[in-house]
């Protein structure tokens, strides 16, 4: 029984060397396309080099900052509001068999919406206001967590039900002792696909109707061929997403360390 | 009384005396049958057995695989009905063979779930449970989570939460079954002692003879499906028990010889 919970050691050394390999396959990417703009005759109207992109970066940086606020506000209410749905949905799903043969082929359609094309219609419906995109982002967002949050309360030993039952535990004590718990490394492993997917519904959403974001920004730089500076926009959009995702990966260590320690027995 | 075509045998020794389990205890199954509808039509686990365990007596179970004992248990506990026949048993709590401790919650948190589970408070239940864990081996582990805990401790954590769980009927199913050999040897003499210091009826499911005869005051052989009673062997030995007493070993042959192995 020794060895026990043993992990690798973090030393400030393996914390330092832990992210090379990502930051070389990124500046791998970064250098074979710089050299692709810059000897391989491409218009850099059309393709701007990573240099162009990182000078737009620099000089729009007070304008990608706001409206990063915006978009941010957006995502995270619309996470928000995604995790608040998925979480009824797939626990009425689970407790009910009718509520499952009822509900499961309508998310399923919900998914098969055209976003691009729904969120041009929810805007019209609901007018330039904050609402529509929160359901758009909203919509993309809460798939991904309603499918991890219900494998992991079907995933719930039957057997363990039947162990509280002889313990005499009513059906919401066992709920509250078993599910509860066990949905939550569901729950984050779906928000942090929620996280990735979000930022591709706010895109969506801002260029169907906002007035502010980086959605709306793209749009504009792409419809006044400001190339580099959409690059910029698409940049942080995309290091928005990572940091999300890296913030729920945090979280999850924080509130589920149990979901990601060995299960077998120590030898 | 045993049915028509059941053995009984008794090993002459001194009867023991059992102290009382508190609220009765006294479980009794009658030409239960239980039926299940499979893949390939209707397949009977339960043929009409009966069965009747006085309260505070220790009664093993021992059967091929497929003889309908974790049915049995489970009508026991309440957790099925049968198709006819008569169950009645005071209340009991399960003890998996897998010990199904929760991953997030700590050793003495995973014992008190069964307080819990009735609505008692955290700190109550931890506060019962706890005075538990020098009693049983355990202390100094109530922190550790399951994945720290050895099978042999994980068990006996199991074990202290069925207890805990305060019903006078203990029904425990393959306890040990996935423990390797030393320590399901040594986790055997432990329940027996704990069942000394904690009378409960018990009804002990097991495919181990050595384990039936060791523990139980009867050892009750069933066989295949469909699941009946074939013998009923009183072990009346004093205890504690060795597994290597010849009174013991000759017992263990004649369970052995009417599950039909030939040594």
């Amino acid at each position: 029984m020794s060895a026990i919970g043993d992990r690798k050691r973090v030393t400030p050394l393996t914390r330092l060397i832990r992210p090379l390999p990502a930051l070389i396959a990124l500046g791998a990417f970064l250098g074979v396309w710089e050299l692709y703009v810059d000897l391989g005759g491409v218009d850099p109207l059309v393709l701007p080099a990573p240099h162009a992109v990182a000078s737009a970066l620099y000089t729009d940086r007070g304008l990608l900052w706001s409206n990063l606020q915006t978009t941010a506000g957006e995502i995270l209410a619309g996470i928000a509001l995604a995790i608040s749905i998925a979480f009824v949905l797939s626990v009425t799903i689970h407790l009910s068999r009718t509520a499952r043969r009822a509900l499961l082929p309508l998310l399923i359609a919900s998914q098969t919406l055209p976003i691009v094309i729904v969120a041009p219609l929810l805007i019209l419906w609901l007018g330039f206001t904050f609402v529509p995109r929160l359901l758009v982002i909203s919509l993309v967002a809460f798939f991904p967590l309603v499918v991890t949050t219900l494998d992991a309360l079907d995933a719930v030993d039957p057997d363990m039900l039947k162990l509280m039952r002889t313990f005499d535990a009513s059906r919401l004590r066992t709920f509250r002792h078993i599910e509860l718990p066990a949905v939550l490394p569901g729950l984050f492993t779906g928000a942090k696909l929620a996280a990735v997917f979000s930022v591709i519904g706010a895109v969506f959403a801002e260029q169907a109707g906002a007035t502010h974001g980086l959605g709306y920004l793209l749009t504009i730089a792409i419809n006044q061929f400001l190339v580099p500076e959409a690059w910029a926009a698409v940049t942080v959009l995309s290091m928005f997403a990572i940091a999300l995702y890296a913030l729920f990966t945090l979280l999850e260590r924080r509130v589920v360390p149990w979901a990601h320690q060995p299960k077998g027995e120590p030898v | 009384m045993p049915a028509k075509g059941v053995t009984t045998t008794t090993i002459e020794a001194p009867a023991q005396e059992r102290p009382p389990v508190a609220g009765g205890g006294l479980v009794e199954i009658q030409q239960v049958v239980r039926s299940f509808r499979g893949r390939r039509g209707e397949v009977r686990a339960l043929d009409g057995v009966s069965l009747r365990v006085e309260p505070g007596q220790i009664v093993a179970i021992v059967g091929p695989s497929g003889c309908g004992k974790t049915t049995l248990l489970e009508l026991i506990c309440g957790l099925q009905k049968p198709d006819r026949g008569m169950v009645n048993a005071a209340p009991a709590a399960l003890m998996p063979q897998r010990d199904l401790l929760l991953p997030w919650l700590s050793a003495l948190d995973n014992a008190a779930l069964a307080l819990r589970a009735r609505g008692v408070p955290r700190a109550q239940a931890r506060a019962q449970g706890a005075p538990w864990f020098s009693r049983l081996g355990l202390e100094g582990f109530e922190s550790s989570r399951p994945h720290e805990l050895s099978g042999g401790m994980r068990q006996r954590v199991s074990f202290l939460r069925s207890l805990l769980a305060g019903k006078p009927v203990l029904a425990l199913d393959e306890p040990f079954a996935s423990l390797d050999a030393l320590t399901r040897a040594e986790m055997q003499s432990w329940l027996g002692k704990m069942l000394l210091e904690e009378p409960r009826t018990v009804v002990l499911v097991t495919h181990d003879v050595e384990e039936a005869v060791l523990l139980g005051d009867r050892v009750v052989v069933m066989s295949a499906r469909p699941g009946r009673v074939t013998a009923d062997l009183a072990v009346a030995l004093p205890r504690p028990r060795h597994r290597t007493e010849p009174d013991l070993v000759a017992l263990r042959g004649e369970a052995l010889k009417a599950l039909g192995v030939r040594e």
